[in-house]
């Protein structure tokens, strides 16, 4: 069976923002976070969150599954596309949009 | 409006400043997700899929000039210049920081507002008719009964951990525009036989997962009694309901498995132990003192033959036009009830920007109304409008971008935020709402359909109250994707019922044809002056059906 990708996501403590976590870091933005091809490499990031979770940097970390399509990664539920963006209702909010954030997380 | 004694401003204040330490606690470690997770929940502090969400309470619906400036304040600086009325009375900012709550709480406190008791297994923001005060059929302003329960019930320490949330709602009129009977309780003001007002008082309504409609456990309670007889309900809720199931844990679960007689037997019981003690009584003139923050304004003498109104009618058509769906009938003469609708063709339904928060509030000083109500159908009300004004506050709020000719029409839909923000939901609401609106947006269109009541949820909690509606939406997942199962023949009013699903889901993109299908079906075959529902009771869900599914055999 085709092994799912997954990558490792989680809310800034502070203010909520989506955060992704990148080879021991966390960053802003879906394109920049870490594939994990396999369930192992996978579930060993999450508990190295935990430390993240520890220091108080985020809260909840959790795994979700990526797909590539055309060479572009893509969640394969609704819902972390939409983390991943912003209000589909809203394009002018939330990493989708313009507006300058703090990728510094 | 009422205002504040001491005891409230005082355990706002220190909840305030219990919520900055707990914060503070929860920045420095002292207190881990788990510990603090209940502790802001009880503030109305959710984490949501973009950023935490603020729910601050309207008790009752009401929000005075200064109340609105604040949350426009608010809505600029600690979020991003706007906020969401939502489908219980509440205001809720999408993007708050948390470490911006405590300031953004204490903020709120300076106008007598909070987000105490907004989330959190307690009973939450009791909510009005918000028409109260001003309905023609209204018996007695329900939000006087509301203030007293929100007194009883804020902070008290035996319902503070119930086995799940309690939401009580009270209607003062024989027109239920409150949806009473879908609460945990709702009560209702009535006057028997002997011109006496009192309280009839149902039991276990409830949406989500599992809908029932309330049974009445008191018939006629005196008006001393009530509080004696709500704590009755929540002995018996407390001790009896369920705690190991989340999804049985709601009061209508524990109503449906005694039974309404036998549930009526034990809140009885507890009843005439607490009201012989005495100690709840409602002291009259505590009621009295009450009643007075909810007086009416004094209202003009008025002929309702209003000139300017009618000459204003005969010359502008769109003014026309909103009179005959966002005013209704006011108890004195020359005054009118006005809806304002949060429901622009294609917008997002509840959502209000800063800029037209505070222009309200500048609306209600200009022509001394005082006072704004916020609607559980996601609109703002203006309670008491002299009939003389309404040619100039209609040109004010069209230029505000807030005289949608709309109220209780197909595009006026009530829809909760949804996948878009929401961290339970399933499936987006939003977008839904917004292109059936567009869809329907010929206004003739929408006049030869008349009233419907379109009601969208995101998920089974049924935040949107889908099983009330006319035509209810329910947004499923299945695996990732977004799917929508119809439902009709719903009602939120004194004729409640619950919807009947139609059958299989339909795809995003076959939503809105589906709805359109069973429109046109209503169109086809009602009677005389039927509404929709009563169309859709008449001939049943089949030829819905039939229309819906055409041409999707496969879905069947």
């Amino acid at each position: 069976m085709a092994q799912t990708d997954q990558i490792l996501t989680a809310n800034r403590l502070r203010d909520g923002e989506v955060a992704y976590w990148a080879a021991g870091r966390w960053v802003a933005a879906l394109d920049q976070a870490e594939v994990f091809q396999d369930d192992a490499s996978a579930k060993a990031a999450l508990k190295a969150a935990d430390a993240s979770v520890q220091d108080r940097t985020v809260v909840n970390p959790y795994l979700f599954d990526v797909r590539r399509e055309a060479g572009v990664l893509r969640p394969v539920k609704e819902r972390e596309i939409i983390r991943a963006a912003g209000p589909t209702v809203r394009l002018d909010l939330g990493k989708q949009s313009s507006e300058a954030f703090d990728v510094s997380l | 409006m009422y205002r504040y004694d001491e005891f409230d401003a005082r355990f706002v204040a220190e909840r305030v400043a219990q919520f900055r330490y707990q914060v503070e606690r929860r920045l420095s470690g002292e207190l881990t997700e788990d510990e603090f997770k209940p502790l802001r929940l009880m503030n109305g502090l959710y984490l949501q899929l973009h950023a935490y969400m603020l729910r601050i309470a309207v008790p009752y619906g009401t929000l005075a000039p200064k109340q609105l400036r604040m949350l426009a304040h608010i809505a600029r600086k600690y979020d991003k210049g706007y906020g969401h009325f939502t489908t219980r009375q509440n205001i809720q900012f999408n993007w708050i920081k948390l470490v911006d709550v405590p300031d953004t709480l204490a903020d709120l406190a300076t106008v007598e507002m909070h987000a105490i008791q907004t989330s959190g297994n307690c009973i939450r923001n009791v909510t009005a008719d918000h028409f109260a005060g001003a309905a023609e059929d209204e018996i007695e302003d329900p939000r006087i009964l509301s203030e007293i329960v929100r007194q009883w019930s804020s902070l008290h320490p035996e319902f503070s951990f119930l086995p799940r949330k309690f939401k009580i709602a009270v209607s003062g009129s024989e027109h239920d525009r409150a949806a009473v009977k879908f609460h945990d309780v709702g009560i209702e003001i009535i006057r028997n036989d002997k011109g006496e007002t009192g309280y009839r008082v149902y039991a276990g309504g409830g949406m989500g997962r599992t809908p029932y409609i309330g049974h009445v456990v008191g018939d006629f309670v005196a008006k001393k009694d009530i509080l004696a007889f709500l704590e009755a309900v929540m002995r018996v809720y407390n001790q009896s309901g369920r705690r190991d199931n989340i999804y049985k844990a709601r009061i209508k679960i524990l109503v449906n498995a005694l039974g309404a007689d036998e549930m009526r037997r034990q809140v009885m019981r507890e009843f005439e132990e607490i009201k012989a003690s005495g100690t709840l009584d409602v002291p009259a003139e505590e009621v009295a003192n009450i009643a007075r923050y909810f007086a009416p304004p004094a209202f003009e003498a008025s002929s309702d033959d209003v000139p300017e109104y009618d000459t204003a009618r005969a010359s502008n058509a769109a003014f026309r036009a909103w009179t005959e769906t966002n005013i209704s009938r006011h108890r004195a003469p020359g005054y009118a009830i006005a809806t304002i609708s949060l429901k622009p063709i294609g917008g997002v339904p509840g959502d209000a920007t800063h800029e037209q928060l505070d222009a309200l509030a500048d609306l209600l000083d200009a022509y001394g109304m005082g006072e704004l109500r916020v609607s559980h159908e996601q609109n703002l009300v203006l309670p008491h409008v002299r009939k003389k004004d309404l040619p100039a506050i209609f040109a004010k709020l069209e230029a505000l971008g807030l005289a949608t000719p709309n109220a209780g029409l197909v595009t006026d839909i009530i829809a909760c935020p949804g996948l878009d923000y929401c961290d339970l939901a399933n499936a987006r609401s939003i977008p839904i709402a917004q292109r059936i609106s567009e869809r329907f947006a010929d206004l003739d269109r929408q006049h030869n359909i008349g009233e419907l009541k379109i009601k969208i949820s995101g998920c089974i909690n049924a935040c949107g109250h889908h099983h009330a509606g006319h035509i209810g939406v329910l947004g499923v997942d299945k695996k990732g994707v977004e799917y929508y199962q119809l439902q009709l023949g719903g009602s939120g009013a004194e004729d409640a019922s619950i919807g009947e699903i139609l059958g299989p889901a339909f795809g995003e993109h076959e939503i809105v044809d589906a709805v359109e299908g069973v429109i046109d079906v209503y169109l086809e075959r009602r009677e005389s002056d039927e509404r929709f529902l009563d169309t859709v009771r008449r001939l049943g869900i089949d030829p819905f059906k039939e229309r819906a599914y055409a041409g999707w055999a496969f879905h069947i």
